[in-house]
Parts: C-alpha cells; structure tokens; sequence
C-alpha cells in the first residue's frame, strides 16, 4: 500500500477527528462535570451513641452500619451482590435478606444462600477521635469475611 | 429514454413507491399468505406505528428524574387520548419484539438464509438487537418502580461479565446506580440515536431482500408469476389493517403498566428484568455469572451469526424444515427440549444444590461448570442418537440445535415471567 500525502493528510484528520468524537461522545454520556460531587466521607455519630450488636440504616447514604458485640463497626453497602436490590435487616439474626431474589446474608455480610454469589460490599469506615465517618465512595469488593474488614474506635 | 419517463409517468406517487419496495411481477408462490406470515411487513408497519405514537408521546414527555412520572401521570390523566397514545406505544413494542423474533424464526425454518441471503441475515440479527435495545432504552422512561428496578436488575447482570463488566456497567449507567444521566442517556438513544440507526439499516434490508430475488422459493420447472399490483397489495393491506385494528382495540381495554414513582431505597418483590431479558435472568439464577452472562451469551452469539456460513449438505433453500422428516425432527426436538429445560429447572431449584454440596470448590466450578455440563450432556446425547439412529443430516443436526436453544429461551423466559412469584420462588 503506497502512502501519498494527500493520502496521509486525509487520514491524520480522520484520525484525528474520531478521538475527538470519541472524547465528545464518552464525555457526553457520562456527564463528568453534571455528576455532583457528594461529600466523600459520610458523618454517622459519635462511638458512644451506637449500641451493642445492633445495625443502623442509613438508606439515603446507600449503607448499613453495624455494631457488634465487641463494639467492632462494619459499613455493608445495601446493595445484593446478586442484582442490586436494596437489602433488609433480619431482625432476628442480626443479617440481611434480600426481598428480591430470597438471598441471605449472615451478620458478617457472607452468603446464607444464593442467588448471590459473593458477601455484601463494605465500605471504608475512618474514625476521627470518637466520631465516626464512613466512605460511601469507595465500596471494597469482597470475596470473603476477615477479621480486618472490622474497624475498632 | 422518454418513452421511459412517459411509462413512469402513468402511475400515482404511492404506486410508483410501491414498485420501488416490489418488482412489478412476482411468483404465485410468493404471494401465498404461509409463505411469509407477512411477519417482515408487518414489523416495518409496527415501527412506523411507534415513530408516530412516539412522536406524540415526545410533546409531553419531561425526561428529568423529578418530573418523569407525574409528566407520564399527566399524559394518562389529562390528555384527550393520552392514555390510549401510551397503550398503543407500549402495544406495539411488545408485538414489535414478538413479530422480529417470528420472523427470524420464518426466515431460519424456511431455509431463507443460505447464499446470497447470508448477508441480510447478519443485518436481520442487527436489527434485531437494535429493536431490543430500544425497547429496553424505552422501558426506563415512565421512571416507576416497575422501570427502576427492571433497569437496575439488567445493568447489574451487564456488572456480572468478567473484567470489563463494572467499566461498561457504569458507562451505561454513567454511575454506579441508575440515576438521572441514565434517564437523560436512555432518553436520547430510544427517541433519537436507535431510531435512526434502525431506519438506515432497514432501508438497507429492504434493499437486500429485493437484490436477492425477493422471497426464498424451492426450486419449480415451470413459473407462474402474476401482478404485484392488485395480489400482492391487497393482501399487504388486509394484514396491515388488520393489525392497526386488533392494536387499537386492545389498547382500548387493555392499560400499558405504571406503578408508584420509582423509589431507590425500596425493592419491590419480587423485581423482574422486562419480560424478554427473563430467560438471561434465569439463567443467571442457576449458572456462575462467568459462564451466564459471558461465555453463554457470547458463544451463542458467534454461532447465530455463523450460522449461514457453516458447511451444508443437502440445503433446500425455500423448502420449509429442509425436509419432510427434518419437520418431524424438528417437533420433536421442541417438545423435548421444553420439557427438559422445564425439568431441570426445577431440579436445579429443589433437588441438586450443588451450590451447598459444592461448598468447598471454587464456585465457578459447583455453580457453573456442573449445572452448564447437566445441560450440555443430556443435548449432545440427545443429538448423537438423532445422528447415530436416525442417520439424519448435519444441515438438519444443526436446525435441531438451533431449535433445541431456542425453545429453552423461550421455556425458562416463560417460567421466570409467569411461575416465579413473590421471592422469585416457583410456584405453580
């Protein structure tokens, strides 16, 4: 294949003209500068004021928060790793069923029983003296439970 | 050359429009009405039917998160025939689907696909995607719980392809939930972008459809070819009449669905993909996402496109089933491979949990491998015995495949639509 200039010209502005389509294009249906920029770090509360072996909602943030019997904290995104629906607190085991699907999860977040195939999402919780902040920007994809994933004031 | 313009001359705009879409004269054997079911004509008046519905729907319509709803509640309440407007549009799409994927059937049965006819049928698959695509782009627009959850259930099973699944997910979402981009993006591909992709490709169809010697026939000695103008219209006609008048009577009775406003912090039970994606949402209930939103879909996607390009012996083109006994086959291959897929379903749902058996294994292998071999095993079976006992054809081996795929989309797509009730359990 010969490669003229009028050719190479022609090309280089298609070339050219594609990224920019490309760019306008991905810019415009992801809408990078529409998207709000919430505020990374959610305040929950003071340690204190959340009881033993209890799970707090906070829908409108997207978690649970949950405290267990040795005062450890655990944020699970709300949503079912199987197809997204909103999970609900199982008051008698301290877990989450999803209404959807009839997934189960235990209090730890782990599967009782598919559909869902992996643990709820958690996110990062950060402790600031006795107050309390979780980071609703980063969900932490899991494949199992950890003595880690529990944050201690 | 003026005796030419003097000859165009003679006919109307509209009959001149005509012979563009038909040659003047075509075989009898075309014309007959279980030839074709006058399932493609009947998918373009649909189209139009839904370019003009949708047009009006557009005046009222507000594609924002806040005013979505009550716009499509104002719409149905207070428009002169607004309701009916919507039913009609709804109506029509879910037959649009419907017709496409008969008249995929047809064409495939009907040996219409092979030669020069393999081209149309990769754009026949476009087409069908781009209409699927439309009807999922348009489902979100009433922004109600039935749309919300449809929407979220569909691009978290897109989340579920391996690797590049969480990027294209939220690309399509252009977040990591469905939001009001989503409403805006969806807006503008369903009224604007596919609609025009689907005109140009269908121009194109058509056209291929007539450079390829219009309808498919088995080969005759002797040909008898009559007027495309009154035999062919008439009938076109009749069936196209035919159609508006059954889709305006329904509409009449029967109201498009429109649940409470869409809420995100509540699921409804059970939540549903739209009623053609259930069989997808089926299978992701018994297989490992690896397998059920990747391997499955895109191997199955590469044979149907391949699948006039494969090596044929003893091809009819035109000849329904290829054969007489490839008929028989065929039957037999539908009633058996609904009742399995039947079967197994609820086998997977009562009895073989290998998901709890397998508890140790890397669960691509106990929920995956496994439940896809329970399946595989028992078709491959079922197909060496046609082969080996029957000695029937590869070209008919592999319509039975085909047929074998089809109707189990279609028998889990049924149980998920009409037996999965509350907590997605079965319940008959």
């Amino acid at each position: 294949m010969k490669l003229n200039r009028r050719k190479f010209i022609k090309r280089l502005v298609i070339a050219i003209a594609s990224v920019e389509a490309f760019f306008l294009v991905r810019h415009g249906i992801t809408k990078k500068t529409a998207v709000i920029n919430k505020e990374s770090l959610v305040f929950v509360g003071e340690e204190s004021k959340f009881f033993k072996n209890n799970t707090y909602p906070f829908l409108s943030d997207q978690f649970y928060l949950k405290r267990f019997d040795d005062g450890g904290f655990m944020a699970f995104s709300v949503k079912c790793t199987h197809l997204g629906c909103v999970v609900n607190i199982n008051t008698k085991t301290g877990g989450f069923n999803c209404p959807c699907h009839a997934s189960r999860f235990d209090s730890y977040g782990n599967v009782l029983s598919a559909p869902a195939a992996r643990p709820l999402d958690i996110f990062p919780i950060v402790v600031k003296g006795k107050e309390l902040y979780v980071n609703t920007q980063k969900a932490i994809i899991r494949q199992s439970f950890d003595q880690k994933q529990i944050t201690y004031v | 050359m003026s005796k030419n313009i003097s000859e165009d001359r003679k006919y109307s705009p509209f009959v001149n429009f005509i012979l563009h879409l038909h040659p003047k004269r075509i075989d009898k054997r075309a014309v007959a009405y279980n030839r074709t079911y006058g399932l493609g004509g009947i998918a373009a008046l649909l189209f139009v039917l839904l370019f003009i519905t949708g047009m009006i729907l557009r005046f009222s319509y507000i594609p924002n998160i806040e005013y979505a709803y009550e716009s499509v509640v104002a719409l149905q309440n207070q428009s002169l025939f607004g309701k009916f407007i919507r039913n009609l549009h709804h109506l029509s799409a879910t037959l649009l689907i419907v017709v496409t994927f008969l008249h995929l059937i047809r064409v495939y049965y009907s040996q219409s696909i092979y030669y020069k006819r393999s081209r149309n049928w990769i754009f026949g698959l476009i087409l069908l995607f781009l209409v699927v695509l439309s009807d999922f782009t348009g489902y979100l627009l009433p922004w109600d719980q039935l749309s919300y959850w449809a929407v979220t259930v569909i691009t978290r099973i897109i989340e579920s392809i391996p690797l590049v699944g969480k990027a294209l997910a939220d690309f399509i979402r252009s977040g990591d939930s469905v939001n009001e981009n989503t409403l805006l993006n969806f807006y503008n591909f369903h009224t604007g972008i596919l609609p025009l992709f689907l005109i140009i490709i269908m121009s194109y169809h058509f056209w291929l459809v007539r450079k390829a010697g219009g309808v498919a026939l088995p080969e005759t000695e002797k040909k008898e070819t009559v007027e495309v103008i009154p035999h062919l219209v008439v009938k076109e006609k009749m069936a196209a009449l035919i159609v508006i008048a059954g889709l305006f009577l329904m509409s009449v009775f029967y109201d498009a669905p429109l649940l409470d406003e869409a809420n995100p912090l509540k699921s409804p039970n059970p939540t549903k993909a739209p009623w053609y994606f259930l069989g997808a949402q089926e299978l992701l209930f018994h297989l490992h996402p690896v397998f059920s939103a990747f391997i499955i879909p895109v191997s199955l996607g590469f044979y149907f496109i391949y699948i006039p390009f494969f090596k044929y012996e003893h091809l009819h083109v035109g000849v329904w089933f290829n054969s007489a006994s490839g008929k028989k086959i065929m039957f037999r291959s539908v009633i058996l491979s609904i009742i399995f897929t039947f079967v197994l379903i609820y086998l997977f749902e009562h009895f073989l949990l290998f998901d709890i058996w397998m508890n140790n294994w890397p669960s691509w292998i106990g929920t995956g491998l496994i439940p896809l071999l329970c399946y595989v095993v028992p078709v491959g079976a079922f197909l060496l015995f046609l082969q080996k006992r029957h000695q029937v054809n590869s070209t008919e081996l592999k319509m039975s495949f085909t047929t074998i795929l089809l109707s189990s989309y279609i028998t889990m797509m049924l149980t998920a639509l009409l037996l999965r009730q509350e907590g997605m359990l079965l319940i008959f």
